[in-house]
């Protein structure tokens, strides 16, 4: 067993667990993207970042592909996660904005707007498809080709693949095919019609401090944050 | 493109068949042929055990391949930082204009190839084009004519 | 030469000593010329036959001997010659000039003027290579050796001490030893993170498992930097005797050298290097009876800046995509396939040998507290003395941009360097006085990199660099992690608006924002060091941002969408070379009358601005 702290708390990991593992084990939620559970892990997303270290040399990094370490020191909402994380989901939606997925994680976490130009392409890149096709399938049929911005995903020379089984896995998978937003007219790319409240309590202590994002649970939320002079609660870089 | 696949098999052959050998025979490859031909790469994805996608992959990633046929001449800009601030960009657009072919892309004629390269290297004598590889240094915008100019003529003899 | 196989220490000592004679001895005059890659494409080879025939000609082999040698440094000056017993150094040699050299220099002894080396601004003359400008505050410890091997020559290597670190490594020093002295020196990475060289080599020694490999990195992909093509050009076996020292060290018994694939001159070096190593016995089994083994692969890279990153570097080596691996695992513990590895920049194999033989305590007392030694930098752009120099760690930039480097061309402004290469910074005049380490330019925005110093003056646009940098990165990007390759493409594509005029105020605050977020969330060093061209052209040159935005003009004349051409009237002969030049057919103007440019028409090639001898075209 692995000993480490997550949030402050000391906890027990197996050998072999990533970050993300162990989060799931104690219920903690973070967000993910390119993971899957039957597939391996790829790390692309980066939408499962975490804070590891002890300040001022702390790091993020992304929790499904970092594996547990004794002694490890690891932060899941911290503010400068958070900013991070936003901006992850900000990236996506300027990609794949008719993406119910994707929609879901911007208004669960707060993401208001979208600052870049819309690409419409849909794909991020995250390669579940692909996972899915070499490891659930054993065909094989697609993968990535070229790098950086012209990244893409596709069959070898573009062409009708002589090993593809048709057995739809790909679809299944992806964050874009699964569910049409409902939500998004031409003017705004980002729907929140489902927006919850953005946690009030980063400002105040510095990192989200309710696990479940139940918003009203801690009351921070709903109560204005105490004044600086009347604040007991210790404030974490 | 018809080639002859025994030619393939050869330079396959070569190379210990396990996937390290994978960049070292596209590298023979390219270097013989001018670009991946596709029956060479099913041959290559069969010889080494690896699947076709992975093989594409790879031909993708690097620079150094092209999974279409290069031009019989190849013209190359550096726009490496240092030719960069000594005027690449203008270059590379003068070329352009002159072959009459896109940065990256190759004439339909099949007969230029202009591409750039991020550094060569030869920073102090920069900017620099090379042509069918010779190095010519300290470029000018000017040059780019000169250069097609003795491309052209190098043709006209040919034909 | 000869092609005996060395089988022990005392052979390899008598072996050095002999070359060194032979090289002490030589009566002749000696005409070494520089003829690196650089050397060639300026003509060194064509000054080199002619000199050869010359020689011939007047039957003088007795009395001449012409040498060819790798890089020495000094790329304005080439082809360039120093002449032995004396140093004389000629620059900008023709192969006119073979008949003058030998007939006045070598058999008068006179000095031929007009290929002296003037220094830029007062044209002082000087005759001995040592004492110009040039190479005056330079500390040639790694590159200096260049001027005297013939890089397909071994018997030049020993000839200059070459392979004693080894013979002291295998009779005297324990692997544990050898890292001792190495962590002693303060030898840090030179391919741009300055990891200490020694702790690394601890962790790879310490590793479990009976396979291990090392390997050098010759991607160097930075563009603007060639310092590692020049010493694999020019010196190879001083970087093989590295790799040995540093394999018996760790225990390793196989090396790969990645070199990049840009570099044939360089590769075919090496190869010859290895292949004369591996006669000799100073590579293979059993290496001088010691028991040790090592043996040196090659492998070339395929065009992929993100192969100079160790794990990416690994992946394709093994045959893959060079898509960076997560850490931990460290290659120092499972490396090129699942093994230990230890991978060092080429640069930092280059200077264990000089450590082994003078000793850790004489090469830390060079350079500063926290960054030992010298560094060699690729000193080009817009400055006079372009060049490779090798420089003690703590000396300013100042110095070495005006006193080694000549100053800025054209008494030009200086406007910034750029350190780092895509990873790094661009610094400001303000800046000058920064004395060269690790710490202070990470503390001013940079970073010490690979060591491509790009100097740029006033007409150097700022955004532009910033813009030139991320097209790029967002090319070179493996493309896995969603905030490298999404984030630098969407911060060139901000960038790139506001070079057109496009950009908004609000533009900045978001570039800063992304900025922070693409260097926070990318998993490997290309994405988490993206964005500093950007920070650091913000926080240095934020005004340039803003008149690009505001007023939608380049103050430096670069964006085309922003500067108009236009004719000065009063320089204007009416000569009509702009109109023959211009693609566009937008000067308009008969002879001796003074031309115009319409700006419709304009395509802002830069075609007329080039070819105009009378400083007639204005670009704002």
């Amino acid at each position: 067993m692995i000993k480490m702290f997550i949030n402050n708390l000391e906890v027990q990991a197996e050998e072999g667990w990533t970050i993300r593992d162990a989060c799931e084990f104690y219920g903690l939620e973070i967000p993910t993207l390119c993971y899957d559970p039957g597939l391996s892990n790829y790390g692309g997303c980066r939408l499962c970042l975490v804070e590891i270290g002890k300040s001022p040399d702390t790091k993020l990094v992304s929790s499904c592909t970092y594996p547990c370490e004794e002694g490890l020191n690891v932060h899941t909402d911290t503010k400068r996660v958070i900013k991070a994380r936003k901006m992850m989901i900000e990236l996506m939606l300027s990609v794949a904005p008719g993406s119910k997925v994707i929609q879901d994680l911007a208004s669960k976490f707060g993401v208001t707007q979208m600052r870049f130009e819309v690409r419409n392409e849909e794909c991020v890149m995250c390669g579940l498809c692909i996972r899915m096709c070499a490891e659930q399938m054993d065909a094989k049929a697609i993968g990535f080709q070229n790098r950086g911005y012209k990244r893409k995903i596709s069959t070898p020379f573009d062409a009708k693949s002589k090993v593809c089984r048709e057995c739809g896995g790909c679809m299944y998978v992806c964050p874009a095919c699964q569910a049409r937003c409902q939500g998004p007219n031409a003017e705004d790319p980002v729907c929140n019609a489902c927006l919850q409240m953005d946690p009030t309590c980063v400002d105040v202590y510095g990192e989200a401090t309710c696990w479940m994002y139940d918003a009203g649970r801690c009351g921070t939320c709903v109560r204005p944050p105490e004044a600086e002079s009347e604040k007991q609660g210790s404030v974490k870089e | 493109m018809l080639h002859d696949q025994t030619e393939f098999e050869d330079i396959i052959q070569k190379h210990p068949q396990e996937k390290r050998s994978m960049i070292p025979i596209l590298q023979d490859l390219q270097a013989k042929y001018n670009y991946l031909p596709p029956v060479a790469l099913n041959m290559v994805s069969q010889a080494l055990d690896v699947p076709l996608i992975d093989i594409i992959s790879v031909a993708s990633f690097y620079n150094a391949f092209s999974l279409e046929p290069k031009g019989e001449h190849q013209i190359t800009v550096c726009i490496g930082t240092a030719c960069h601030v000594r005027g690449a960009p203008l270059i590379l657009e003068e070329f352009e204009r002159k072959l009459d072919v896109e940065a990256g892309h190759t004439r339909n004629d099949g007969k230029y190839s202009l591409d750039s390269v991020a550094c060569l290297g030869c920073c102090a004598i920069g900017p620099v084009v090379v042509v069918d590889g010779e190095y010519h240094a300290q470029t000018g915008i000017r040059d780019a004519g000169k250069i097609t100019k003795m491309l052209e003529k190098k043709e006209k003899t040919n034909d | 030469m000869t092609n005996t196989k060395l089988r022990s220490l005392d052979d390899l000592k008598q072996k050095i000593e002999q070359e060194s004679s032979r090289k002490a001895e030589e009566k002749r005059s000696v005409l070494i010329v520089s003829a690196g890659t650089c050397g060639q494409a300026r003509g060194s080879l064509k000054v080199i036959d002619s000199l050869e025939k010359e020689i011939q000609k007047r039957n003088l082999e007795d009395r001449i001997a012409v040498k060819i040698t790798g890089c020495h440094g000094f790329c304005e000056a080439e082809p360039n010659i120093i002449i032995q017993p004396n140093n004389l150094f000629y620059q900008n040699v023709q192969p006119k000039d073979a008949e003058a050299i030998i007939e006045e220099t070598i058999l008068n002894g006179q000095v031929i003027d007009r290929l002296l080396y003037r220094e830029p601004g007062t044209e002082e003359t000087t005759l001995a290579g040592p004492d110009i400008g040039f190479y005056k505050k330079q500390m040639r410890i790694v590159l200096g050796d260049n001027e005297h091997i013939e890089p397909i020559k071994i018997d030049d290597y020993f000839a200059v001490g070459g392979y004693s670190a080894i013979a002291k490594v295998l009779q005297e020093m324990s692997p544990e030893e050898v890292i001792e002295e190495i962590k002693k020196s303060g030898l840090r990475g030179r391919g741009g993170a300055g990891f200490p060289t020694g702790n690394k080599w601890a962790f790879s020694r310490k590793a479990k498992g009976d396979k291990k490999y090392i390997i050098c990195n010759a991607d160097e992909g930075d563009p603007g930097a060639y310092m590692d093509r020049s010493l694999m050009e020019g010196n190879p076996h001083r970087v093989l005797e590295g790799m040995i020292i540093g394999a018996y060290a760790i225990g390793a018994d196989e090396g790969y050298i990645y070199i990049r694939d840009e570099y044939p001159v360089a590769l075919k070096h090496i190869t010859t290097a290895i292949q004369n190593a591996e006669k000799l016995g100073l590579l293979g089994d059993d290496i001088l009876g010691s028991g040790f083994n090592f043996k040196v692969h090659i492998s070339r890279g395929a065009g992929a800046f993100v192969c100079g990153e160790e794990t990416a570097m690994i992946e394709s080596i093994e045959g893959g995509v060079g898509v960076p691996r997560q850490r931990p695992p460290f290659p120092s513990v499972k490396g090129l396939w699942k093994k230990p590895t230890n991978i060092n920049n080429v640069e930092t194999w280059g200077n264990v040998p000089i450590i082994i033989n003078k000793g850790a305590d004489w090469y830390a007392k060079i350079g500063t507290a926290n960054s030992k030694g010298t560094k060699i930098f690729s000193l080009v752009g817009k400055i006079n003395n372009t060049g490779l120099v090798e420089v003690p760690m703590g000396i300013t930039l100042r110095e070495v941009i005006y006193d080694v480097g000549g100053g800025i061309p054209e008494n030009k402004a200086f406007k910034a360097v750029q350190t780092g290469g895509p990873s790094g910074g661009c610094l400001p005049a303000e800046k000058l006085d920064l004395p060269i380490d690790y710490a202070s330019l990470i503390e001013a925005g940079s970073i010490m990199g690979s060591g491509g110093m790009i100097v740029m003056d006033e007409n150097t646009c700022m955004v532009d660099v910033a813009k030139y940098f991320l097209n790029f990165l967002r090319d070179e990007s493996c493309g896995k992690c969603m905030s490298c390759r999404e984030g630098t493409q969407r911060l060139w594509e901000i960038v790139d608006k506001i070079t057109t005029g496009k950009g908004k105020m609000a533009d900045m605050q978001l570039l800063e924002e992304l900025s922070i977020a693409v260097k926070d969330a990318s998993m490997c060093g290309l994405g988490q060091t993206a964005a500093n061209p950007v920070l650091s052209t913000l926080r240095y040159f934020k005004d340039e941002y803003i008149t690009h935005i505001k007023d939608k003009k380049c103050p430096a004349g670069v964006c085309k969408e922003l500067i108009t051409y236009s004719v000065i009237d009063e320089n204007c002969t009416g000569c009509l070379t702009c109109k023959k030049v211009c693609p566009s057919g937008a000067v308009s103007g008969e002879l001796k009358e003074i031309h115009s440019i319409d700006r419709e028409k304009c395509i802002k090639c830069g075609a007329c601005l080039e070819a105009c001898n009378f400083d007639a075209i204005k670009v704002e």
